[in-house]
């Protein structure tokens, strides 16, 4: 699974971060999402799956097709 | 044909929506009602529906757009004079929004947690020395955030009781409008004064952060950062303060989930996304008005009408919530609507998040036998704001 986000719509909620920290981090600065990984660590992918869910923006996409 | 429902709609039960959404929810989940003077507004009342139009940009969450939805006229003259991102559509919304996100990251808040715990510690011993009955509300509900606030925004602590005060009487659905907009000047005033100090002599604090950062580079005005300091003082009181009262007592009425919690204090985090989701207790904020023509469950939204995305309705949608009357402390609730949905979602749910864990897993674990020092008829309800809640909360152990 391959995870891709949209930085400039993040609203830095936090929620990413919250469910998925070893693959989702926020910027010091204004908040945003700062991906770590852009494929999902075997074993992640159920968090990354709810955190693309709850994301109040809609900024994070998953490409199942790309590995 | 019967007459529109008239929002708000009395609760039947006082830790339950109006039964009324139900019905709407199975039957019609895209409704028309009116509100209290006589304006035609849409309910939207399914988990879906709810979360599609929250995130949909064609609608403004500004209040001098006309037809944008109010429940009195007190607290839509409130409204009308906020001059935060709350009340702004993108792109500016973003923009002020990013200056505060710093101090609210996931990370932000880890790291005030051990100071928070401290503070849960020092209240609870200090309502083991007193001694029960006692009333919950001053002595946890209200007296955590408000020192939490305290220490984010540099305010002096005996300034609490006033700012309590006019914020409650800006959110009441009772005021007039005289009443709401002299409780809002009686804030700006009051921010006025600590802004101009910390402009002054900046401490390590938000708002002395948002003087330096951008106050001094001009990105934000003195007024801009007085209003954001309005913002972050009401929205830091009453909202946590009622989920810490009102989640106790949802606890206390469900002993099976009491006894759940006191047995294994690691369900907080669930417990608490469960009470977010149950409780629901800003049940009318999420209100927009269309910009544009929008489609939504066989039905057509027109630029201008208001709209109601009852999130206290969505939390209970079966469909994503099973038997979603029933407090459950060990469901994964976690996508309930509570902090809202799309771009305007709270921005201090983390911290909110963070305290009310730390509280309930604290409080259960130290007096593991807190109960209701009253009939439950006796707990009086506070059902006319925008913040729903108790007013006071008599317990003994």
């Amino acid at each position: 699974m391959r995870v891709r986000v949209d930085a400039g719509k993040c609203v830095g909620a936090g929620s990413c971060a919250l469910v998925a920290p070893d693959v989702f981090d926020q910027d010091d600065d204004d908040g945003t999402v700062i991906l770590l990984h852009e494929a999902v660590p075997a074993g992640h992918e159920d968090q990354v799956r709810e955190a693309a869910a709850i994301c109040p923006a809609g900024v994070i996409a998953l490409n199942h097709t790309g590995g | 044909m019967s007459a529109l429902p008239r929002l708000p709609l009395d609760r039947e039960c006082p830790m339950h929506p109006p039964k009324t959404y139900a019905r709407l929810q199975a039957n019609e989940p895209v409704a028309r009602a009116e509100v209290y003077n006589g304006d035609k507004v849409w309910l939207i009342t399914k988990y879906e529906y709810v979360k599609a139009l929250l995130g949909d940009e064609r609608f403004s969450a500004v209040p001098s757009m006309p037809g944008y939805p109010q429940l009195s006229a007190g607290v839509g003259a409130a409204a009308l004079e906020e001059r935060t991102f709350l009340r702004m559509d993108n792109p500016d919304h973003d923009h002020y929004r990013k200056m505060l996100t710093r101090e609210f990251t996931v990370k932000a808040v880890q790291r005030l947690s051990p100071r928070v715990q401290q503070m849960i510690d020092g209240l609870i011993d200090d309502m083991l020395t007193k001694g029960p009955p006692l009333d919950l509300v001053p002595a946890l509900g209200l007296a955590l955030p408000s020192m939490v606030i305290t220490l984010l925004l540099g305010a002096p602590e005996e300034d609490h009781a006033f700012v309590q005060d006019r914020a409650s009487a800006r959110i009441n659905f009772n005021a007039t409008p005289e009443q709401t907009r002299a409780a809002t000047r009686d804030l700006l005033g009051y921010l006025e004064k600590l802004v101009t100090e910390k402009e002054n002599e900046p401490g390590d604090d938000i708002l002395s952060r948002l003087i330096v950062t951008y106050g001094r580079t001009g990105a934000l005005s003195h007024e801009e950062i007085v209003h954001m300091g309005r913002l972050l003082i009401s929205a830091g009181h009453e909202t946590t303060s009622s989920m810490i009262s009102l989640g106790t007592l949802a606890l206390l009425e469900n002993p099976g989930q009491q006894a759940a919690l006191v047995g294994d204090p690691s369900l907080a985090d669930r417990a608490v996304e469960e009470l977010l989701r149950y409780l629901t207790i800003i049940p009318f904020s999420t209100r927009r008005v269309a910009t544009a023509e929008v489609e939504i469950g066989g039905h057509t939204i027109r630029p201008g009408e208001g709209v109601f995305m009852l999130t206290p309705a969505a939390n209970r949608d079966p469909e994503h919530f099973p038997e979603p009357d029933r407090l459950d402390i060990t469901r994964d609730a976690r996508h309930h609507l509570a902090f809202g949905y799309g771009v305007h979602q709270c921005l201090g749910q983390q911290l909110a998040r963070m305290e009310l864990q730390a509280v309930f897993a604290t409080l259960f674990t130290r007096i593991p036998t807190l109960r209701l020092a009253v009939p439950m008829a006796e707990v009086s309800f506070r059902d006319d704001s925008v913040t729903y809640g108790v007013r006071a909360l008599p317990v003994t152990w």
